[in-house]
């Protein structure tokens, strides 16, 4: 079959020039190859002022993939079980060759999610990247960041560590505060009445098998969105408003080849700091891997004290933060819960934080310092000092969210550009 | 309704599209029955449930002895009289002294918790996220302060409990620990799980 709109896209100036033949024209009159690289990559136009902070969607994907080509590897040698996960750990760190590597990556790509997806999740807060036509941009982006948390919260049981152990019991636990159907649901997400081998073998499966799949899902529904809304930009301008002779917004340029050599650079850059890392700090001291997780699983034995890893402590902070445990797990699933509302929550009329006023500045900089706050929190032992500096933590998190409606409206703004701010390099 | 033959009865195909996605759902859903339920503890997980024994006369006054029932702990003390007499006296500072919503067998619902003063059984499991309680039988423990009675504190969250399972104001836990179904066939053994009503 032919390919029927060329006419629309062969007006652009970018388009594929040369006549194709031989195997590349077989294969496109078969498969839209050369459609599907104009419409997503050559054809595509990105505001032509991106900064630092774009760097990260692309290299999420990348740790994505990293994580993918790793898991799959370690697959091949775990055993879940029991009797024999925490062994079959220990058997491809040492004697797999290139055990410890492969391992290694997976656990500090792990991390490294983390780190991206939030700086990821900071530009949107930066740049207003969230806002209207984008919001579904960003709940499906939310929803990603769920899958990421269930994703990796069950990969931190596969090694059957004491704290495997005892972070599953607490985090399963949480479901027990719910009202009437916690205790059944408990016992009907271990399998067991602990956590058992029942539970490490489901867990197993769904973070190989069922949570990827949601994951790559997600992951694709996010990219079909943003490429009907396209992105947004630091100033927060719809480059899409301001259309060239060509039918081409102004201020765009095709993603392949501007983009893509771009974010060549950013992940190079980002390989050399996971590189370091893995090779030379890869528990990165008990961040990363703790410490009472390499001893096996004990049923009777709680280690000195149960923390998360670094990327779910904010929320952990705040679970704990609460003098009941119903108020602190319904804290904690709010303070989650409240990044779905923020495209409705924000009535700034304008997007990026260039244009707004010093109110919006100051309770964007007071949430992040409460969020990573927070963050340190959760890692140290509840007691004293950290239990109240805790709980003013917990509360300038949540008056971010409850008077941004207010704060945003109010707040003076500068005026906003016709077009994008750039100067060439 | 009479329908000429070229014209759509729209209701008809309203009705037939409703029916067959109600019939399509209510299939889903049973047919997402078995899945659910292969998640429930399997019959070996059942099996190995069974009561737990414990020979009472290795347990020292003061002593605490953990076993296993369900693959949880189950702390087993034999409280001394002053430990026992150390109950009273801090009602005030318990989220519920007399365990109206603590989860025990009715023989459990006194002021020991317990069917013999002496013998205290408890899951070991704090009801606040699960961590292991640890023992801080001594009164006035100086990391829990002179008016400490003796009981567990939980390293985790930093729950606090009596001599009986009964949880201090202040802690984040807001119920007392639980206690299981147990029984003594004889003075001197101890059986977790199983009760004159049967097993748990």
């Amino acid at each position: 079959m032919a390919v029927p709109n060329q006419s629309a896209a062969s007006a652009t100036p970018v388009s594929s020039g040369a006549p194709k033949k031989g195997f590349y024209a077989w294969l496109d009159k078969r498969l839209p190859v050369s459609e599907f690289i104009e419409s997503q990559l050559t054809g595509y136009f990105a505001p032509k002022n991106f900064n630092f902070w774009y760097f990260f969607g692309f290299i999420a994907l990348v740790v994505l993939v990293l994580q993918l080509v790793t898991g799959i590897f370690l697959t091949m040698f775990y055993k879940p079980g029991e009797a024999t996960s925490f062994d079959s750990v220990q058997f491809i760190m040492r004697e797999i060759d290139f055990g410890w590597l492969i391992r290694y990556m997976h656990s500090t790509g792990a991390s490294a999610f983390f780190v991206v997806v939030y700086l990821h999740m900071f530009r949107a807060f930066l740049y207003g990247s969230y806002k209207a036509p984008r919001e579904l941009l960003w709940l499906v982006g939310m929803l990603v960041y769920l899958a990421l948390m269930a994703e990796a919260f069950m990969g931190y049981v596969l090694p059957w560590g004491n704290m495997s152990f005892w972070g599953a019991q607490v985090i399963v636990n949480i479901f027990g505060t719910i009202p009437v159907i916690g205790p059944g649901l408990v016992e009907w997400i271990r399998g067991d009445y602990a956590i058992a081998d029942a539970t490490v073998n489901r867990f197993f499966a769904l973070h190989v098998v069922a949570i990827p799949l949601i994951l790559l899902a997600l992951v694709g529904l996010h990219l079909i969105a943003l490429r009907r809304t396209g992105s947004n930009n630091p100033d927060g301008i719809e480059i899409k408003a301001k259309v060239g002779p060509n039918g081409h917004p102004l201020d765009g340029i095709p993603f392949h080849p501007y983009y893509t050599v771009k974010d060549t650079v950013g992940i190079c850059a980002f390989l050399v700091i996971f590189a370091i890392i893995v090779f030379y700090a890869p528990t990165f001291g008990g961040l990363f891997l703790e410490s009472a997780n390499f001893e096996p699983a004990n049923p009777v034995s709680t280690p000195p004290d149960i923390t998360p890893v670094w990327y779910f402590t904010p929320f952990y902070a705040i679970l704990r933060a609460m003098p009941d445990q119903r108020l602190g797990t319904l804290a904690m699933l709010l303070a989650i819960v409240a990044f779905f509302f923020l495209p409705w929550l924000d009535r700034s009329p304008v997007r990026s934080i260039r244009y707004k006023g010093w109110i919006s500045k100051v309770a964007l900089a007071v949430f992040v310092v409460s969020f990573v706050g927070l963050g340190f929190m959760g890692m140290r032992p509840p007691e004293g000092l950290y239990v109240v500096i805790g709980r003013i933590f917990t509360g300038l998190y949540f008056l971010f969210w409850i008077l941004m409606p207010f704060y945003s409206r109010w707040d003076s703004v500068k005026p906003v550009p016709e077009r994008v701010v750039y100067h060439a390099h | 309704m009479v329908v000429a033959n070229d014209e759509v009865d729209l209701s008809r195909r309203k009705f037939l599209t409703s029916a067959t996605i109600g019939v399509g759902a209510v299939g889903a859903v049973l047919a997402a029955i078995p899945f659910v339920a292969s998640w429930e503890p399997s019959e070996r997980a059942r099996a190995l449930g069974v009561p737990t024994d414990l020979d009472l006369s290795k347990v020292d006054p003061g002593q605490m002895v953990i076993v296993l029932w369900r693959k949880q702990p189950i702390y087993v003390v034999r409280r001394t009289p002053e430990m026992v007499s150390s109950l009273t006296g801090h009602d005030d500072r318990l989220k519920d002294p007399e365990s109206k919503s603590s989860e025990q067998p009715a023989y459990c619902k006194n002021t020991q918790r317990s069917r013999k003063a002496d013998i205290l059984v408890l899951i070991g499991i704090c009801t606040h996220l699960g961590c292991l309680p640890k023992q801080h039988f001594a009164a006035g423990d100086p990391e829990l302060g002179p008016t400490w009675p003796g009981g567990y504190l939980c390293p985790c969250h930093g729950s606090r409990f009596d001599l009986a399972g009964r949880v201090f104001d202040g802690s984040p836990a807001s119920v007392n620990l639980r206690i299981p179904p147990y029984s003594f066939p004889n003075p001197n053994r101890l059986v977790v799980g199983v009760d004159e009503k049967g097993e748990a």
